[in-house]
């Protein structure tokens, strides 16, 4: 709550703004609000990959590894590895895929990611992440809370908190998931000890776009508007009598729901898209519908002023059979995913709209499979793996940090997840340790007690 | 809220500034962190005079580095560097106590800030004040209240209606409104002492015990499911919901109650209820992913005991500790893990805990079950595969990385089977019945991780699989509990930054050092910590607890922060009500209803919940109680209170939860494909919503858009937020809709032949007790009349409502149940007044 005054303040200067305004601001928790500098990025799109894309296979070719294939690797190299399921001396195996050059960057991508690596002049590829956890859950939560502990809000929410919410008839913060849930469930996207106004809404694969939309059936938008007149002449006479100011608060959110009502189906209605833009995000054919048609909302939530998508496809937990497990999902969210950058581009949005491609940890060289009736797969890897941000002042066409040559450790520029949640932040105009909340006897942010920006992720001048 | 405070602190310009009240405060909250007696940041000590004059000089506030740091007149170098900026008036209230000499009594010396802190200070026993109104006080809580607000030279608020009194006494005591005959009787009741006889009857009702468990199980963290991504169903966790709802209706005594959670199984010849108590330590996470560290979850879990405890008896932040030295509050890390060596020796185990009436049915049963399933097992072979698929999982557990799937079947093993490790070192003759069944069923579902799919496919284990459920399903089991045991010593260490690999110094289980020493002359254990708890000289645990139930019957509690009343946490708005108040718990031996039954008899609670604009403008939080506070309801009561005027409510107390109808693709969400909603079908649905099912990584929609807790942490108080997904939740959520129609149909059968002005006045009897005014019921009759007619226009009315009613047309019924919709969203019908 303090914090939040203090924006409002710092907006007009100490003191500036007199007790009712602060109060009312109060009694709408999504009122915009300005960060603490000039922002890069308005809002952020999150291409979430839970499970742990491998990215020895996708971004971050190890050809080292071939000499080492179907053995295991150096001892000096292993020997204080920590993984999940297998141990250290577990065979090595080299990725089957081909890596090539692209764009005037010169990129690398692998040949599972046809459409993104022409996009690659767009992309910021981050090849040092690292994270504290070897296991799905503290994982996710790592990456979407900063902390392995329960509890704690979402990046989504820390967001909203923040910044309020642009859009004056849609949620602030929206889910959309697809494939297997991410293991950490609502947790990703909850608003842990801040307000419940803060938490992610998730858009629906089926019924109503968002929960309880629909009016009950035999109930129409006049019988409905009948509804909510009465109820908004009770509380208002009750407003009146009582005084109490909360139920002002109350008439605005049946208003705002109201809105809803009607917003969310002009949002999901795509009849006035082109049928060139639908093709290219694959929406009306498999195996690509589903994701390229999430990618597509996540636009259209942009241009209507939701400031926080969580765009979730899993899983890419591949222990065993990863060939063909891989390549399926890649073929379900790349040409999703480029078209959704070449869109935002043309559409001048890239600029202000931060997207982030990733899992909760990486893969590892190793595999951890041995029996003969099921295909090889990688574990887990916290150490060293990837992901690709683009626009909202990122630096594009860039290759950013290092991983040794077997892929074990990030020995250039490592980055960890805390620095991503700092350098988000800063897009989005944020000191990270700025951005706090007291709760149980002190303040937290995103980044816990750690973080710190990454500029050379960040374009000129945005640093 | 912080605000409420500031504002209360202005000073007038001519009062001295005082070290102690106005700037110490701020040292200790702001800059003792890192400049203080644990961290000393830049060599420099903000807890003491003779370092504080490096960066002060006396008299010249314009020239002290201190003052120019932290208002931002040094570029870049702002302090503090993290968390909120100093306020304008703190900055003040430090340059003129500069100017003013910055006076540093010689009492306030290094450290003696934390020790004396208010908290940990014996609770006194203040007599109730004097106050120049001499008639408005009914017993003494009021006294102290009406003493504060005369300081300010403010009158309290008058008495509320008595028709406002019964809803508001009727949720807080049972969570449900009252119905319009017990309205009837208390307004026809002229009895002198006719509101204490109804609040004494709410007291005795069976859902008093209802309505004050969910407090309890918020800070319990109780759950349904094991969170974490596996997230299993927990099937017995409730039976420890079942043993607190009876445990409140019989008034425990506080101290007994928790005694019984945190060691009942230790108590001389411990009963099964008692050990059913200690369930509350049961509510921890539990992480089954495969490829985690067992026993780093295992220490996590007693890490949150520990924690727990700290919070919901101590109201400290203990969880603050794991990791370093309290940053703000006495507690050292050595102090948090001495907590923690209470609860090391614990395992977990689920007992038998029959309620009444089980035992006849399934001893009857037990015989032909047994015959049943060793028909079975013997019909599909598994004694030929068993004993050597155990022999192998021991194997993998002695060479562990020699054979990866083995390796991954024993991962599987101790994630998904409780205390697997145990069994299977137990030769099978020596089983109990219930382990070697739990052995085999998970050898049957598993066996196929480690062979190849062809031999899978042949043993049909899958076919035997389902048939051992079937099974299991006619059979009429026992309930279980999951309880706590105490099994062989453990020796606990500090952890390095909490850190389970790095264990440091050695401690043994003591209580925190900071407070009243434990007892001399009994071994340490958990029930010597219960016995502590709640020892007469334990200055947090009755203070905490009464500043709860305040909480709940006024909206905030005496110390608004009830979930740390540490040094970060703020000072209680009237500290000798809270000792008195606490004195007197003990006194009256720790029972709850007395607590209750004295705060919600009294003036101050019975106030008038208006608003007093004049008033508020400078108390904006109510922290006086100038005035009741007009609370929303939490989400469980919501549910219940449209259920119960619509007569749909199934008011069974206790027992199993229930999963009422969930949209479809809710559960999609789930990760865990374990994870189904078999919805009930019966008049279960309608049953409260304490008792819906929680499953942690998927909860129940409608109590997390109303901010019920995530059951992760122990929850000290709730949210009350206002946002348009509650009101599409009141709107359109089935439950509501039902309990619209369910309520229409009541209303018409209630009232039949009347006309729309009577009926409308029946309604608002039926949902708000009490008659609309003039134009309250203008405004219903005339959306009667509107729905109707947009009703007629259209076919839809069968579908808006499917009954039959005699007597009554199809679209008068919708209509009605349109009104009876908007009626049940009322800020008014959520809210207590």
């Amino acid at each position: 709550m303090r914090n939040r005054r203090q924006f409002l303040q710092a907006a007009s200067g100490f003191g500036g703004l007199a007790l009712a305004d602060l109060m009312a601001a109060e009694a709408n928790p999504l009122a915009p609000k300005p960060p603490h500098f000039p922002a890069t990025a308005r809002s952020v799109i999150f291409l979430f990959m839970p499970g742990g894309p491998s990215q020895i296979d996708l971004l971050d070719p190890k050809p080292e590894l071939r000499k080492w294939h179907g053995k295991p690797l150096p001892s000096p190299a292993t020997k204080d590895l920590k993984l999940a399921f297998i141990k250290p001396n577990a065979n090595a195996v080299a990725s089957p895929c081909t890596f090539s050059r692209h764009g005037q960057s010169g990129a690398e991508f692998s040949d599972l990611l046809p459409n993104l690596a022409g996009q690659a002049d767009n992309l910021c590829v981050v090849r040092s992440l690292h994270t504290d956890a070897f296991n799905h859950d503290p994982g996710e939560l790592m990456l979407m809370t900063g902390s392995m502990q329960f509890g704690r809000p979402s990046m989504g929410a820390w967001v909203s908190y923040g910044l309020g919410s642009e859009s004056r008839d849609l949620p602030g913060f929206v889910v959309l998931s697809s494939g297997t849930g991410p293991s950490a469930g609502s947790n990703d996207w909850s608003n842990g000890f801040l307000p419940s106004a803060y938490q992610g809404t998730p858009f629906r694969g089926s019924g109503d776009p968002i929960l309880y939309l629909s009016n009950p059936e035999g109930f129409t938008a006049p019988m409905q508007r009948a509804r909510l007149d009465v109820l908004r002449r009770l509380n208002e006479k009750h407003r009146r009598d009582s005084g109490d100011a909360e139920i002002d608060a109350r008439i605005a959110s049946y208003e705002l729901a109201f809105r809803m009502q009607m917003a969310a189906p002009e949002l999901l209605d795509l009849a006035k898209e082109p049928k060139a833009v639908l093709d290219r995000y694959g929406v009306g054919r498999e195996p690509t519908h589903q994701y390229g048609l999430h990618c597509l909302l996540a636009r259209r939530m942009v241009e209507r002023g939701v400031r926080f998508i969580l765009v979730s496809h899993g899983s890419w937990d591949d222990h065993n059979d990863i060939d063909k497990n891989l390549r399926k999902n890649c073929e379900i969210t790349d040409q999703p995913a480029a078209a959704l950058i070449a869109d935002l581009k043309q559409r001048g949005l890239l600029d202000s709209t931060l997207v982030i491609w990733g899992g909760e940890f990486g893969r590892t060289p190793m595999t951890q499979q041995q029996r003969p009736d099921i295909g090889y797969g990688r574990d887990h890897h916290p150490n060293a793996y990837s992901m690709w941000l683009a626009g909202g002042g990122m630096r594009a066409g860039a290759t950013v940090g290092r991983t040794d040559d077997l892929g074990l450790e990030a020995v250039e520029d490592p980055i960890h997840i805390h620095d991503l949640q700092a350098t988000l932040l800063h897009t989005l105009g944020f000191d990270h340790t700025k951005l706090t909340y007291f709760h149980s006897g002190r303040n937290f942010r995103l980044t816990d007690v750690e973080g710190k920006v990454v500029s050379k992720l960040l374009k000129k001048g945005a640093a | 809220m912080k605000v409420s405070l500031l504002l209360l602190w202005v000073l007038p310009a001519a009062a001295a500034i005082d070290f102690t009240r106005d700037v110490e405060p701020i040292l200790a909250a702001r800059c003792h962190s890192c400049h203080g007696a644990r961290t000393q940041m830049k060599n420099l000590r903000l807890d003491s005079r003779e370092d504080a004059l490096r960066v002060l000089s006396p008299g010249k506030s314009a020239e002290s580095l201190l003052v120019r740091m932290v208002s931002g007149a040094e570029e870049k170098r702002i302090m503090p560097p993290v968390g909120a900026r100093l306020t304008a008036e703190e900055v003040e209230r430090l340059r003129r106590w500069i100017d003013e000499g910055a006076v540093w009594p010689k009492s306030a010396a290094a450290g003696a800030a934390k020790a004396g802190h208010w908290s940990l200070q014996p609770v006194s026993r203040p007599a109730p004040p004097n106050t120049r109104n001499r008639i408005w006080a009914r017993n003494e809580v009021d006294r102290f209240i009406l003493a504060r607000l005369e300081r300010e030279g403010w009158e309290p608020s008058p008495e509320a209606a008595k028709t406002t009194l019964i809803r508001r006494v009727s949720l807080d005591l049972t969570g449900l409104p009252p119905a319009p005959r017990e309205v009837a009787e208390f307004l026809g009741d002229n009895r002198a002492d006719a509101y204490e006889r109804l609040v004494d009857r709410l007291l005795e009702s069976p859902h008093y015990g209802e309505r004050w468990a969910r407090q309890w199980l918020d800070l319990a963290r109780y759950a349904d499911s094991d969170g974490y991504e596996k997230d299993y169903v927990r099937p017995h966790a409730w039976r420890w919901r079942h043993w607190v709802i009876g445990a409140l209706n019989a008034d425990m005594p506080f101290d007994r109650f928790t005694i019984e959670q945190i060691a009942g199984d230790l108590l001389p010849e411990a009963t099964v209820d008692q050990r059913i108590a200690t369930g509350f330590h049961r509510n921890t996470l539990t992480n089954r992913e495969g490829g985690v560290n067992n026993e780093q979850f295992r220490v996590e879990q007693v890490m949150d005991r520990a924690a727990t405890v700290g919070t919901v008896w101590l109201g400290l932040t203990f969880g603050c500790a794991q990791c370093h030295d309290h940053k703000y509050d006495p507690i050292a890390q050595k102090d948090f893990y001495r907590l923690f060596a209470f609860f090391n020796p614990a395992g977990e185990l689920d007992i038998d805990a029959p309620l009444d009436g089980e035992m006849g049915p399934y001893l009857a049963a037990l015989p032909e079950y047994r015959r049943n399933r060793e028909a079975l097992l013997a019909e599909y072979g598994v004694a030929k595969y068993q004993p050597a698929w155990e022999a192998r999982m021991k194997e993998a557990r002695e060479f562990p990385g020699k054979w990866t799937d083995w390796d991954h079947a024993l991962d599987a093993l101790t994630k998904y089977l409780d205390n697997a490790l145990r069994i299977l070192d137990t030769p099978p003759a020596k089983r109990t019945q219930k382990q070697t069944d739990a052995m085999t069923d998970h050898f049957v579902q598993n066996y196929h991780r480690v062979i190849g799919k062809d031999e899978w496919k042949q043993l049909k284990f899958t076919e035997l699989r389902k048939k051992l459920r079937e099974l299991r399903g006619g059979f009429p089991a026992l309930s279980e509990a999951p309880v706590l045991v105490e099994e062989a010593p453990r020796r606990s260490h500090v952890l390095v930054r909490g850190d389970w690999k790095k264990p440091g110094a050695a401690v043994e289980p003591v209580v925190p050092g900071f407070l009243h020493p434990g007892p001399a002359d009994a071994a340490p254990s958990r029930l010597t910590l219960a016995r502590w708890l709640v020892s007469p000289e334990n200055p947090l645990t009755a203070r905490v607890t009464v500043n709860r139930v305040w909480q709940e019957l006024f909206g905030r509690g005496l110390v608004r922060t009830s979930d740390d009343f540490g040094a970060q946490g703020e000072k209680p708005s009237h500290p000798e009500l809270l000792d008195w108040l606490a004195a007197r718990f003990l006194d009256t031996d720790w029972k709850r209803k007395a607590l209750i039954r004295l705060i919600v008899t009294s003036a101050a609670y019975r106030q008038s919940s208006n608003a007093r604009a004049e008033i508020d403008a400078r108390d904006p939080g109510n922290a006086l109680l100038s005035h009741q506070s007009r609370l929303r309801l939490p989400a469980e009561l919501i549910r219940d209170s449209a259920l119960h005027v619509s007569e749909l409510l199934y008011p069974a107390i206790g027992g199993r939860s229930v999963r009422p109808p969930l949209p479809k693709g809710v559960m999609d969400l789930a990760y865990g494909t374990d994870v189904g909603w078999n919805e009930d079908m019966g008049r279960e649905r309608y049953r409260r919503g304490l008792y819906i099912h929680f499953q942690r990584t998927v909860p129940y929609p409608q109590l997390m858009n109303f901010d019920a807790p995530d059951a992760a942490v122990a929850a000290c108080r709730r949210e009350r937020s206002n946002t348009p997904l509650q009101a599409l939740n009141l709107l359109n959520d089935p439950v509501f809709v039902e309990s619209a129609q369910g309520l229409a149909a009541r209303l018409l059968r209630e009232t039949p032949g009347r006309d729309a002005a009577s009926r409308a006045v029946h309604l608002f009897q039926l949902c708000l007790s009490r008659e609309p005014g003039r134009r309250e019921a203008e405004f219903l009759t005339d959306s009667y009349r509107q729905q109707a007619a947009l009703f007629e226009k259209n076919t839809a009315a069968a579908a808006f409502f499917p009954l039959e009613i005699p007597g009554v047309a199809r679209t008068d019924a919708a209509a009605w149940t349109a009104v009876a919709s908007a009626i049940l969203n009322l800020d008014e019908f959520i809210t207590r007044e």
